[in-house]
Parts: structure tokens; sequence; C-alpha cells
């Protein structure tokens, strides 16, 4: 038997000649800025042309890789078995306790014991970590639930935060008493905001909460009576604890264990809502708001508890954030903030908790700890972005839906 | 024998669309216990009914009534589509519009939504009150589910779903909101003749047992002719025919409207 | 007087670029209903491309119209080939999928080209030549300048161009159908592709030509411009009604002035706030905008 050869060689010579222009394309297309770069002194232009020879390469080689994955997410497509080892694993944890319990016992061993094992520094790393994965689930809800894009979300964070620097310096209001509030004016802007743009559908409102938000960070950096504009607010009261002294470190400490607290609360929330009747009207708005509304659901209420509730999270972040750095000004709220914990969604799986923990907690640490790595973060968050949705829209973890289970009546009949 | 009690009674109803007169001055009474089809050729006007009684367009004119046995009449004009829904109008869609990322259960229990009450509070305490009402939205759903024939694919997303079970899925949905008329737009659309006799059965049954009115769009004449008590005929926005199944298939205008003018002899 | 003519050249030169980059939302929007997020970048690269590559011709000895115009034609084929070259990566795999996802993927490819731009050349302000001189007879003048002059014609010109071409020729009348309904455009033999590749590659081509234009008159440029003009550019499109190409105009014009003269009379540190509060208020109580009309959904 005699392989022909020739209909691989074309297929194979097809392809490097693709990969070729695609590369080419890619070299005349970055050449000006990735080339050329203006000394602003003396107006003289650096060259450099490695960055022509890297991105010849790199495009020659991402454009089969781009190639190979949208192959195969056309055959999935017709398949529509791309996901499934990773579903029978979830089954598997989901259905067996003994995985599932000893896992979670694991994770909460290590969490528990994670500031004696590792630095101060770190310690204070994982808090921001945890941070942005409570931000995230509370965007989680709004985007991810009910499908509302929310760009400003920064905002009811901002708010959070400013509400208790404020309290704590005008009026000297402690950390616990000013989280609930915090959250609770936060829900109160959510609604405030959502009102109005309840009407707009999906990219509209997507551009006016990011309006939105961006007037409340103008705000912030103009109305120098209320904020102190840009300077911000400097002295914020750490979290107390029965009015003990701590050392910083201890402060460090002291607040991880707050933020692993309210993480696992957050949690246990989100997951209730997620399989209540509320959690079930989001859902059902954000997979077809008509049939939605037809099948009896109020989508004002609807929309604005999605909006209140996300917003409260956020609200309890802001606050969180202003004890842990004791400074904040305007500029810690910016569209990019609201970007990156977007990204986190996005990337972890809108609707999925597990996903957006994982998320948060790779967008976050992954740049701290490649250092290298984290002038690129920004740039890596855009480019995942854009992959996730080319390729996997659920995301790293898809969101599984509860499952229930009947015995079937033994009385019914056969068939008619 | 008493007299027909009117379930829905919609009078002159008159839906523009710019200049263009989409339901022109239509009368359409729906008694109870009955199963009434609205047919006419594509572009008649009879989804654009539905969607005026079912608030997701607001008529230009005319009146339209729902009457709940034991409660005062409610005017449907100007209502919210999910207020609607509460005072006992349910629909299914000709392109079926289902939750396609839930499970079939959800979609059924999503429809639960307004005869229930647990909220914000309930949902995150999970309190007695709330376990209980869960479950009884579960054991309903289930219960329609297995009425329609979908109880082995409880926990198949809808999306998964073949045709003609998402459009059972849809009829299940429709029916956990506890209407008193159900709107059936289409339902045997793209069903095969097994599929469609079944479907026959089904709406028969469902009548009977859950104790609703009927009110469907349908192309199909076998099935609209063996199950309706009574037939409108919309053409071009107008009501050109009502009466028995046979009567309406004796009209001439019927004919006309189904053949065209040429074989008008 | 004099205060309120400036004012009024200044809005009308701010707008004349709103809707010059207004011009690239609307036409995206009008063929695939999509908020191209990362337009207002390539407004900002084209911004770029102008200044390295005109800096490089000046080292050569060019200058005067000719630097201008060549340093201005290479802007705009580059933004146009970064716009046809974006579609194809983060849209058009996109075209039938649900209808948050190409809007999350313009979000991440904006994210992307403004950390580009940052990383390949530098997060600071850089000085931008003035490529464009001042007439003579403008030195007169004092209410308005040469390089607004030139904004406000150069932008009569390019709509003027645009509106022609999409009424007369082949492709503009494609793009027309395609705008109307894409499946029949398809089934009548319109190659959809290249007509929404060609809006992309129009729309972005007058986008450089804004940002060329405005960078030259203000001085400066950095590579986070893209971002706030994008907001005020989609602001424009949607104000005038998006989809339609006077109202882009019309909506670049409105918020030009109302930016100009509420920061010339009321306060200039809300600069942004005005244009956001426009848009907030637009869509809110009109979201049609001046132009647009009404749709609703089918059923």
């Amino acid at each position: 038997m005699k392989t022909d050869w020739k209909p691989l060689m074309q297929r194979v010579s097809s392809e490097m000649i693709k990969s070729i222009v695609v590369s080419l394309w890619f070299v005349f297309l970055t050449f000006p800025l990735m080339v050329m770069k203006i000394r602003p002194l003396d107006q003289t232009i650096e060259w450099r042309w490695m960055n022509l020879v890297y991105v010849g390469v790199g495009a020659f080689f991402l454009s089969f890789v781009w190639r190979y994955l949208m192959a195969r997410k056309e055959r999935g497509s017709e398949k529509d078995e791309g996901d499934s080892w990773q579903k029978r694993i979830g089954m598997k944890i989901r259905s067996d306790k003994r995985i599932s319990v000893s896992g979670l016992i694991g994770v909460g061993i290590f969490v528990l014991i994670f500031p004696f094992l590792f630095s101060s520094y770190q310690t204070s790393i994982m808090i921001t970590a945890l941070m942005y994965v409570m931000l995230g689930l509370g965007l989680n809800i709004v985007v991810g639930l009910a499908g509302l894009l929310d760009l400003g979300y920064v905002a009811f964070y901002a708010v959070g935060a400013y509400f208790y620097a404020l309290m704590n310096h005008h009026f000297g209001i402690g950390f616990w008493a000013a989280l609930p509030f915090a959250g609770g004016l936060a829900a109160v802007f959510g609604i405030l905001l959502g009102f109005p743009v309840l009407r707009l559908k999906g990219d509209y409102l997507a551009i006016v909460t990011l309006g939105f938000g961006e007037i409340i960070r103008l705000i912030l950096e103009n109305w120098n009576e209320l904020s102190y504009g840009p300077s911000g607010i400097a002295g914020i009261s750490r979290p107390g604890f029965f009015g003990f002294e701590f050392t910083l470190q201890q402060h460090t400490v002291y607040l991880f264990y707050i933020m692993v607290a309210l993480v696992a609360l957050t949690t246990i929330v989100v997951s209730r809502l997620r399989n209540s009747r509320i959690g079930r009207a989001w859902i059902a708005l954000r997979e077809d708001e008509v049939a939605c509304q037809a099948m009896g659901i109020d989508k004002t209420r609807t929309k604005l508890t999605a909006f209140a509730l996300g917003a409260t999270w956020a609200g309890f972040v802001g606050c969180i954030f202003a004890a842990k750095t004791t400074f904040i000004n305007p500029a810690s709220f910016t569209f990019m903030e609201s970007a990156m914990i977007l990204s986190i969604v996005v990337l972890g799986g809108m609707g999925s908790i597990v996903g957006v923990m994982v998320g948060a907690l790779v967008l976050i640490l992954l740049p701290e700890y490649l250092r290298a790595f984290s002038e690129y973060r920004m740039l890596a968050f855009g480019a995942s972005m854009v992959i996730i949705m080319v390729f996997r829209p659920q995301g790293i973890i898809s969101g599984i839906r509860q499952r229930y289970e009947f015995r079937k009546q033994p009385q019914q009949e056969v068939s008619p | 024998m008493t007299a027909p009690q009117p379930v829905l009674d919609v009078r002159g109803l008159i839906m523009d669309f710019g200049g263009l007169r989409a339901l022109d001055n239509i009368n359409i009474q729906v008694n109870s216990g009955e199963i009434v089809a609205l047919i006419g050729p594509n572009g008649a006007g009879k989804t654009t009914f539905f969607n005026c009684i079912t608030g997701l367009y607001e008529p230009t004119m005319g009146d339209m009534i729902i009457h709940t046995p034991g409660k005062a009449p409610v005017r449907l004009n100007r209502l919210k589509p999910n207020v609607v829904t509460e005072n006992g109008l349910a629909r299914t869609f000709q392109n079926i519009r289902l939750f396609q990322k839930m499970t079939v259960l959800e979609n059924v229990m999503v429809a639960r939504h307004c005869r229930t009450k647990s909220g914000i509070a309930g949902a995150i305490f999970r309190g007695r009150k709330t376990r209980r009402e869960e479950q009884e939205m579960v054991e309903h759903s289930y219960r329609l589910l297995e009425k329609v024939g979908l109880d082995s694919y409880v926990n198949e997303l809808a999306q998964e779903l073949p045709y003609g079970a998402q459009r059972r899925l849809e009829i299940a949905r429709a029916l956990a909101t506890e209407p008193i008329l159900l709107l059936l737009d289409e339902p045997a659309a793209g069903m095969n003749p097994k599929e469609t006799h079944e479907l026959d059965q089904l709406i028969t049954r469902i009548k009977e047992e859950e104790g609703v009115s009927i009110l469907l769009i349908e192309h199909d004449m076998k099935l609209v002719m063996s199950i309706s008590d009574r037939i409108y005929v919309l053409d071009y926005g107008q009501m050109i025919a009502q009466g028995t199944p046979r009567e309406v298939s004796e009209n001439r205008n019927v004919i006309k409207a189904y053949l065209g003018e040429a074989f008008d002899a | 007087m004099d205060y309120f003519l400036e004012l009024f050249f200044g809005g009308l030169t701010r707008g004349s670029i709103y809707a010059l980059i207004a011009l690239g939302y609307t036409m995206v929007y009008g063929i695939i209903q999509l908020i191209n997020f990362a337009h207002g970048e390539i407004y900002m690269i084209g911004a770029f491309t102008a200044l390295v590559v005109a800096s490089a011709l000046s080292l050569l000895g060019m200058n005067g119209l000719s630097l201008l115009m060549l340093s201005g034609v290479i802007a705009m084929i580059y933004s146009a080939a970064y716009g046809f070259t974006m579609e194809k990566i983060a849209y058009k795999p996109l075209r039938d999928a649900q209808r948050l996802s190409p809007l999350i993927s313009a979000i991440g490819m904006s994210i992307f080209l403004q950390n580009y731009v940052l990383l390949a050349q530098t997060s600071d302000f850089v000085s931008f030549p003035a490529l464009i001189e001042e007439f003579p007879f403008m030195e007169s003048v004092t209410i308005m300048r040469s390089s607004e002059l030139v904004i406000v014609v150069t932008t009569a010109v390019a709509t003027t161009l645009l509106t022609l071409f999409i009424k007369f020729t082949r492709m503009g009348k494609a793009m027309r159908a395609v705008a109307q309904d894409k499946t029949m455009a398809m089934l009548l033999g319109v190659n959809v592709n290249r007509v929404i590749s060609a809006t992309f590659i129009i729309g972005s081509a007058l986008a450089a030509v804004g940002g060329v234009l405005i960078s030259s008159h203000i001085g400066q440029i950095n590579f986070y411009i893209g971002f706030i003009a994008g907001i005020k550019a989609f602001t424009a499109a949607v104000l005038g009604g998006i989809g339609s190409i006077p109202g882009a105009v019309i909506g670049g014009l409105v918020l030009g002035w109302t930016e100009s003269f509420a920061t010339g009379y009321v306060s200039s540190d809300y600069e942004d706030v005005f244009a956001f509060g426009l848009l907030v208020f637009i869509l809110i109580f009109r979201p049609a905008g001046i132009l647009g009309k009404t749709t609703s959904e089918k059923v």
C-alpha cells in the first residue's frame, strides 16, 4: 500500500502560506508603532528592528494556533461535546459527597493557615485577590445571572469606599459600624441608577452605566468640598477588634480572616440566590426578556433587585478597600477597574461561582507573582476577553444548574 | 344548560403600525371550557392579536376583558405583560422562546414565579416557609412535565431537547402560571403527523384536566378541525368568518382567502 | 460677542471631530448592530501613526502641506488596516453569538489596543507637531484659528463624499442593503463579509482623519485619548440617531457646542460630565436620537 503524500504536502504548504501572509500582514500593521518610537526630548526616532522579528515570528505561529482553535470550535459546534470531560468531572464532584467535602475541608485548612505559611506581603496580596473575588461575585449577579452588562460597577465600589472614608474622617465612625451601611448606600445608588436605565437593552445599558461610572468619578475628582478632590482622603482607620491595638502585621492577618469570612458569606448568599425564585427570574430575564415577562415576571423589579444586590457587594468591598489602604482617591475608581472586574467574570465564567473565584485568583495573583509579566497585565486582560468570547464564551468554568431527583410514580400508565 | 360563560371578551380591537392597520375591528370571544382556533393566511394578524392581548403591543383601540370565575372582570388594556399573565392569560410562542440555558424543570419553575412569594431574604436565609414553597414549586412543575410527557428530561437543558419536546415544554411552562385561558401560537409547527396527533390529544386532555380554555393559532387544518369548538378566520387584519369547523370550512370567503381568486369557481 | 464666537467656533471644531469619529460608530452599528467599543482606539492609533510618520518624514526634511498630507494618508491607511483586522479577529467569529459576546469582545479589544500603544510607545503625553500651518489670510482673525478652519472644512468635505459614496456607488448601495436586511442582501448576491470589511475600513479611515487633525490642533496626545473621544463620539452618534449619517454629524455638532458653551459659561471642571450627562439623558429619554426612528422588537 502506497501512501499518497501529495494532498498532505499541498495542505501543509497552503497552511504555511496562510501563516506567512498573516505574519507579513502583522509586520506591516505593527511597523510604525512597534518599530519606530519617538524620543520626546530631541524628537528623533528610535528604531527597534528586533520587534519586527518578534512580531513576525509570533504572528506566524499564533496564526496556526488560531486556525486550529477555529477549526476545533466549528467541529465542536457540530458535535457539541466540547466540554463533556469537564461536565463529567463537575458531576462527579457534585454527586460524590466524599470528594466535595474533603476538598472543601482541604481548601478551608489551607486558607486558615495561609497567613502563617506566607509572608505579610503575600497575605496582603491575597487580601486584594479575595476582594476581587467578592467584587467578581457581586458583578456576576448583574452580568452573569441577570445578563445586564454593567460597565460602571466601580461607581458602587467608590460609593462604599468614600462612605466609610468620609464617615471615619468626619465622625470617627469605625469599620464595623460603617460596613453594613456602605453596602446599603451602594444598594440605594444601584436602585437610583438602575431605575432610569431599565428600559435600555444590552449595549445601550452598557454605555449608560459606563457614563454613570465616569460621572461619579469626575464628581469625586472635582467636588473638593465633599471628596477632597484628586488628593483624596488619608488616615482612614483600619478595622478594629474590640479595642485591641494591632501591629501592622497583625492587622493584615486580621483583615485576611475578615476577607475569608466575607468571601465565604458571599459565596453562600450568591449560591443560594442563584437557585432561588429570584435567581431563576434573573436567569430567565437574561435568556429571553419577552418570554420572561410573558411568564409573569416583573421585569422592572427583577432588574432592580439584580442591580441593587450587585451594588451592595461593591459597597462592602469599597468599605474594605478604604480600610485596607487607609487612603483613597478617585484614581482608584477608573473605568479600567470596572473592566478588570468584568474580565474576571468573563474569564472565569459568567454565572459560575467557582469560575469567578478562579478568574479573580488567576487575574490578580498571576501578575503579582510574575513581576515581569505585570506590565502586560492589562494587555493580557484585553486579549483574554476577546479570546474567551471567540473560543469559549462560557468562560473557564461554565455554570452548572441544580439537578433534581424524582422517583417515578409506579401507578403511571405506560403509554397512551 | 346555562348560557356560555365568556372567559375572554375582545371587542373592536384595532392595531395600527404607523399607517398600516394590522388588525381592524376584531371581536373575539372565548367561552369557558372551549377550544377556539384563530386561523388565516400568513400575515393575517394572528400573532399580532396575541401580542395585543398579552400586553406586548398596545392596541390603538378596542377593549380586551378577561373574566375569571369568582372575580371581577379585568380590562387588559395597558397592562404590562406580567400583569396580564397574573390575571390568567398564558401563552406560547410561534418561534419557540424557551430559557435555553436553564433546565427543563427550571423553565417550568420560572413560570411559577407569579404564583409564589419568597423574596431576597427568603432566598438567603432559606427558612421553612421558603423551603416549603420551593418544594411545592418543584412538585407542581414536575407534575406538569409528567402531563406533557417530559418527565424523563427534567435535568436536561432546554436547548438540548428535540424540537417537538420544546413545543410541549412551552405548553407546560405556560400552564405553570395557572392560566384560565391558554394561548397557543402554532403549537404544531414543525411537527410530524405522529407528533401532531399526540399534540391533539394533549390539548384536549389539558383542557379537561386543568380546566383551562384554549385559544390557538394553527396552520394544520386537520388539527384545527378536529379539536376546535369554534373557529375565527382572519385575513389582512379583517375577520372574514367565524363559526363551527363545518361552517367555516364551507365558507366561500375562507376558501377564497386560502386558495386565492383563481379558485373562485 | 467675541467670546461667544470663540466658543461657537471652538464647539464647531470639537463637534466636527466628534462627527468624524461618530460616523464610524454609526456605520458599523447600522450594518451589524454592534457598538464598536474599540473605535476610539482606532482614532488614537491614527494619531500615533501620524506622529511617528510625521516625525520621521520631517527628519528627512519634509514640511508644510506635503508633510500633513502624506502623514495623514499613511495614518488613514494604518487605521483602516487596524479596523479591518480588528473586525476579522474580534467580531467576525461572533456574528451569530449571544448579544453580549461581541460587546465584551469589543471592550477587550479596546483595552488591548490602549495597552498595546502604551507598551509600544509611551504612557506619557507626547507633543504632536503642528502639521497645520497658520494661513496668512487668517492672521487678522482672532476668533478662529487656521487649524479650526481646516478641521471644519475637512469634516464637511469628508461627510459629503461619504454621503455621495453611500448614495451612488455599488458598494454604498450594498451597504444600505445589508443595513436593511442582512439575510436578504446575502440571498441577492451581496458579499456581506466584504461590505462589513468596507464599513470598518471607511469608518476607521475617517477616525484617523479626525485623530490627525485634532492632535495637530491641540498639540499633544497619549494612549488614552481614544477612550474619552470614543465615548463622546458614541454620544454624538446616539444623539443624532445611531445608524444615521447626517445624524452623526448633527449629534457631533450639538455635543461640541454643548461642551464648548457649558465649559465656557458654566465651569470647565465638569467638561466631561456634561458629555456623559447628555449621553445618559438622551439614552433614557429619547434613545432613538434626533434623527433616528424607534423600532420595536419582533416577537
